[in-house]
């Protein structure tokens, strides 16, 4: 069971929801996805570490063997070839690693060399297995690095996947994997907006969703009037409350610190996993 | 000398466009001449690196300079290692751009935008 927890903008409560769904599930792997950010580990503070690279091929070029015939630069969609002068550039940040160029190339001058763009940080926790992705500062896609986390998963353990925010390619990437997706909303207006966002593209996806209402209030929730009006299950609740938002400013794990909490976060799980397998 | 210019339209009244690299045309002007042809840039569809695809096409007409009011980094490095060099543009009058260029009046553009403006992930 692979469960993705995203929401359309930041500060909603992603990282609340995921760290705590893996904390009370036990043995089971919480996959931190948001590589620009990632934060769970902060909670989890994993043991026994290891960390390996993440690299993209990326093309180099010859300048002995090259002529200058320029079929590289006319086929790359991403402009990051150009003829300059009398040698060609490579600019290897543009570059998506389709490897085309060195396909195309009829004087064989192309070839690929391995970039690092990040890195996997691999620990565990009380029983949780901690995988979180770090995308170098300044590097464009993080979509290589929440592959290779994916590619560490076995198939007999529930997994939680933080998710990036947003909905673009990346949040596209990791949804692709999961089985359930568990939206986590805010009780403003913005928030719904981007909660839309997120709830049309499990749609289009094909995934079957529902919404955690997060920091809830006694007066009306925007995010649960449109829950209502577009009929997505609302399948947790959350309180605005002071204790848990101190426990999580000390990046204290809530449902290994208070029984309300392991309560709320255990009942949501078996909702989840009841959901999840339909 | 043959000067390049991104432009909005095809005329020499036309306004010079405030992007370089996704601007719908160039004018390539010879001053000796005094003539000027204009070519349509393909890079605004770009999926990115337009600025990089546009700044070939000013090396291939085989410009001598580039007048633009801005010019993102990737673009610079591909024009200066090219040999052009690039001045910044002052009001959008294309006439009179060109008349402060060719009496010097135009200063080299410094501030060159720094990384890229496509979409992340």
């Amino acid at each position: 069971m692979k469960i993705a927890v995203l929401s359309g903008k930041g500060g909603t409560g992603k990282t609340l929801v995921s760290v705590n769904l893996a904390a009370a599930a036990g043995d089971s792997v919480y996959v931190d996805c948001d590589v620009e950010e990632p934060n769970g580990r902060l909670f989890f503070k994993p043991e026994n570490l290891k960390t390996w690279s993440v690299s993209v091929p990326v093309p180099q070029v010859d300048p002995d063997k090259c002529t200058g015939c320029r079929v590289c630069v006319e086929f790359c969609k991403y402009n990051a070839l150009a003829w300059v002068g009398d040698r060609l550039k490579i600019f290897s940040d543009l570059c998506h690693s389709c490897g085309g160029c060195s396909i195309l190339c009829p004087e064989g001058a192309l070839t690929e060399e391995e970039r690092e763009i990040g890195r996997i940080e691999g620990g565990s926790s009380r029983g949780v297995k901690v995988l979180t992705g770090v995308l170098n500062p300044g590097e464009a896609s993080g979509i290589p690095i929440i592959q290779e986390l994916f590619k560490e998963l076995k198939e007999n353990q529930p997994v939680f996947i933080d998710c990036p925010p947003g909905s673009a390619c990346i949040v596209m990437e990791t949804v692709s994997v999961a089985d359930y997706c568990v939206l986590v909303a805010e009780p403003t207006v913005f928030g719904v907006h981007n909660l839309g966002m997120v709830w049309e593209l499990t749609r289009v996806l094909g995934k079957p969703s529902g919404v955690v209402l997060n920091k809830t209030l006694a007066e009306d929730n925007p995010a649960e009037a449109f829950c209502r009006e577009k009929g997505i299950p609302i399948i947790g609740r959350i309180s605005f409350e002071q204790e848990l938002g101190l426990l999580n400013s000390e990046a204290r794990v809530a449902a290994w610190e208070a029984d309300k909490y392991r309560e709320l976060f255990s009942h949501l799980l078996r909702r989840v996993t009841k959901e999840a397998k339909g | 000398m043959r000067v390049a210019m991104p432009i909005e339209g095809q005329s020499l009244e036309s306004a010079i466009c405030q992007s370089f690299g996704r601007s719908p045309y160039y004018l390539f002007y010879d001053t000796e001449e005094s003539f000027g042809d204009y070519k349509e840039n393909s890079a605004p569809a770009s999926l990115g690196g337009a600025g990089i695809k546009a700044a070939q096409l000013i090396l291939d007409e085989k410009a001598d300079v580039l007048l633009t009011p801005r010019c993102g980094e990737n673009a610079a490095q591909v024009l200066r290692e090219g040999g052009v060099r690039i001045y910044k543009t002052e009001g959008d009058s294309v006439r009179s751009n060109l008349e402060a260029f060719k009496a010097g009046r135009l200063e080299e553009l410094r501030e060159i935008q720094p990384g890229r403006h496509d979409h992340r992930g």
